[in-house]
């Protein structure tokens, strides 16, 4: 998977982990050392209302197709049908089944993804035997796109929970390995000899050096692999499931239910803004504490 | 004499490091105390073949227990070079140093290094950073009051508890200087310590160093741009300099020199104003 680039990142975690970036994270000031003086844009509550903007106005001149119709009902449901449509699927209880499972299923994927490429990328990138040994495997699998999986998964766990878990793992697994791997390797080498020089080496090293040098680029990887469980868990509930929001998609296309489409697409707009901006405020604190 | 009361309790604390150490760990006296260093037929090259780059010269040079040694010479002749390797951070190309007579392998633990930067860890307080100097197995309590005492010392009391980035680039210096301190170590290898000061806090800085040797007379090398510190602070300076001969590239001790009078020195006597220039002079000419 190359696609890494396409998520948000903070500026703080790619610059803790060596990358410039010039693209402007969403979630709000950046407490740098060195930044200048707060402006009004730097402000919280500005830059909140400021990003309420935009989908305040996408949410009128939706409304307005109503009234005007450029686009059919059917392809454009006015926004109120959504809220219908939502307030019908709680009233059946179905909703929070579909948000709750496919949570779920992002979480553990996740989890899982996520403690595997820190276990591997830390391996990897302390020892120069394992990442001989080890590197070209991981290499060669990570260009493999990882739908080119999907096959193979339901040969061989079936259509169930595990197959969509094993897919998200893999989506969330390379990322993290990826950064973890390049942190280690870019640890300041001025900084390891002089903890050497002062006697650290092994244990002692690694905990009181190495770990902490890479806590921010670790935190920045956990986001790009909640961004991609987050795709990988929709592109698994597509290919085959009967609960999740994914589902919620395909079963509203098949009847077409456009308004179930757009509620499908706000919910996992709306979850998946969220649990970033938890992974963002973890990683600010990373960042502050750890550099 | 900077901060009498400070220098005593540095003293103290000093003397019964010492003597714990020398009561429990080592029985012998000399543990801790200052350690003579020898470079002998040292030569550093880096890189192999037509690309081998011939950095430090057959250097050979007996630094005695105790002694403040300065080492001056051109940017790039390769003087942080020499400390590595007595630090055993670096290994010679061939040749060897000896610290008290059994050569340096690998990380030398008889040796502390204050870097030419200053090498803290971002994410630790200075006082975290200057505990990182304390000799393995000082205890909690000794260790924290030699880190209150020595920051003191080096005037960042008031910032134990900044990080390094929130501090300027000579406060960060002298933390390090002050991370080496800690180490109590029997060579001191100090890589323009210096550096980043402002003059007045450059003088304050060499008395505090004197202090400190006197208070415990471990071996300094010293690298330094300053004609003057070398000359206020070493018992002898040597001049790390290339030969004019293309055939034998790379950097040899060219001079070495002993600083008449004992410290304090007065930064106007006429022997001092006599070999200032004479080193001045070979710095410019060798410098190029
Ligand atoms: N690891 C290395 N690999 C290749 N060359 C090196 C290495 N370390 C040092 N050198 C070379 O050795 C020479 C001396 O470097 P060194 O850092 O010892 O100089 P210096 O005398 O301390 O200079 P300065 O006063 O500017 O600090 C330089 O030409 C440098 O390019
Ligand atoms: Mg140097």
């Amino acid at each position: 998977m190359t696609q890494e680039n396409a998520y948000p990142v903070s500026k703080e975690g790619l610059a803790a982990n060596g990358h410039t970036l010039t693209t402007v994270d969403d979630d709000g000031p950046a407490t740098q050392p060195n930044e200048p003086a707060p402006g009004l844009l730097s402000r919280r509550p500005v830059r909140l209302l400021l990003g309420l903007v935009v989908p305040a106005l996408i949410l009128v001149l939706w409304q307005l197709n109503s009234v005007v119709g450029v686009f059919s009902a059917v392809q454009l449901p006015p926004p109120s049908a959504v809220g219908t449509a939502a307030v019908e699927l709680i009233e059946r209880g179905e909703l929070w089944i579909h948000i709750a499972i496919s949570t779920q299923r992002v979480l553990i994927g996740f989890a899982l993804g996520a403690t595997l490429g820190l276990a591997l990328g830390a391996l990897l990138g302390l020892s120069r035997l394992a990442d001989a040994l080890l590197s070209p495997t991981i290499g060669a699998l990570r260009a493999v796109p990882s739908l080119a999986w999907v096959p193979l998964l339901i040969l061989w766990m079936k259509i169930g929970e595990d197959s969509k878990v094993t897919l998200i793992l893999i989506g969330a697994f390379f990322p993290v390995f990826t950064t973890l791997f390049l942190a280690l390797r870019h640890v300041d080498r001025n900084l390891v000899e002089a903890a050497r020089a002062f006697g650290l080496k092994g244990i002692r090293l690694l905990t009181t050096v190495q770990l902490p040098a890479v806590v921010p680029a670790v935190f920045s990887g956990l986001r790009l692999a909640l961004a991609q469980a987050w795709l990988f868990l929709v592109a698994a509930e597509l290919i085959a499931s009967s609960l999740g929001l994914g589902f919620l998609l395909t079963d509203s296309t098949n009847n077409g239910r456009t308004d179930r489409i757009f509620l499908a697409i706000i919910l996992l707009a709306v979850i998946g803004k969220t649990t970033d901006a938890l992974l963002g405020i973890a990683e600010r604190w990373a960042v502050r504490r750890w550099t | 004499m900077l901060l009498p009361g400070a220098m005593e309790l540095y003293m103290s604390t000093v003397l019964s490091a010492q003597q714990q150490a020398a009561g429990k760990a080592q029985p012998t006296t000399a543990d801790k105390l200052a350690l003579p260093v020898t470079f002998s037929a040292l030569t550093r090259s880096f890189g192999s073949g037509t690309s081998e780059h011939v950095v430090l010269r057959d250097i050979n040079l007996e630094v005695r227990a105790g002694e403040v040694l300065a080492i001056v010479g051109a940017s790039g002749c390769g003087k942080s070079t020499l400390l590595r390797a007595a630090a055993g951070l670096d290994a010679p190309t061939t040749g060897a140093v000896l610290i008290d007579g059994t050569p340096v392998n690998g990380i030398d633990d008889r040796c502390a290094v204050a870097f030419q930067e200053p090498r803290l860890l971002p994410w630790l307080s200075l006082r975290a950073n200057v505990a990182i100097g304390l000799p393995r197995g000082t205890g909690a309590a000794a260790g924290k009051a030699k880190v209150t005492e020595l920051l003191g010392l080096v005037e960042l009391a008031d910032f134990a508890e900044h990080r390094p980035r929130e501090v300027s680039g000579g406060m960060a210096q002298r933390a390090s200087l002050a991370r080496a301190l800690a180490r109590n170590p029997g060579v001191l290898l100090l890589d323009e310590p210096f550096g980043a000061l402002d003059a007045l806090t450059r003088l304050k800085m060499q008395d505090l160093l004197l202090d400190i040797h006197r208070a415990q007379p471990t071996t300094v090398l010293l690298v330094t741009h300053d004609v003057d510190e070398a000359l206020q602070l070493a018992d002898r300076i040597i001049v790390l300099g290339k030969s004019t001969d293309p055939a034998r590239p790379g950097a040899s001790v060219t001079e070495v020199l002993t600083v008449p009078g004992r410290r304090p020195r007065d930064r106007n006597s006429a022997d001092l104003g006599r070999m200032r220039s004479s080193l001045l002079a070979t710095l410019g000419v060798k410098g190029h």
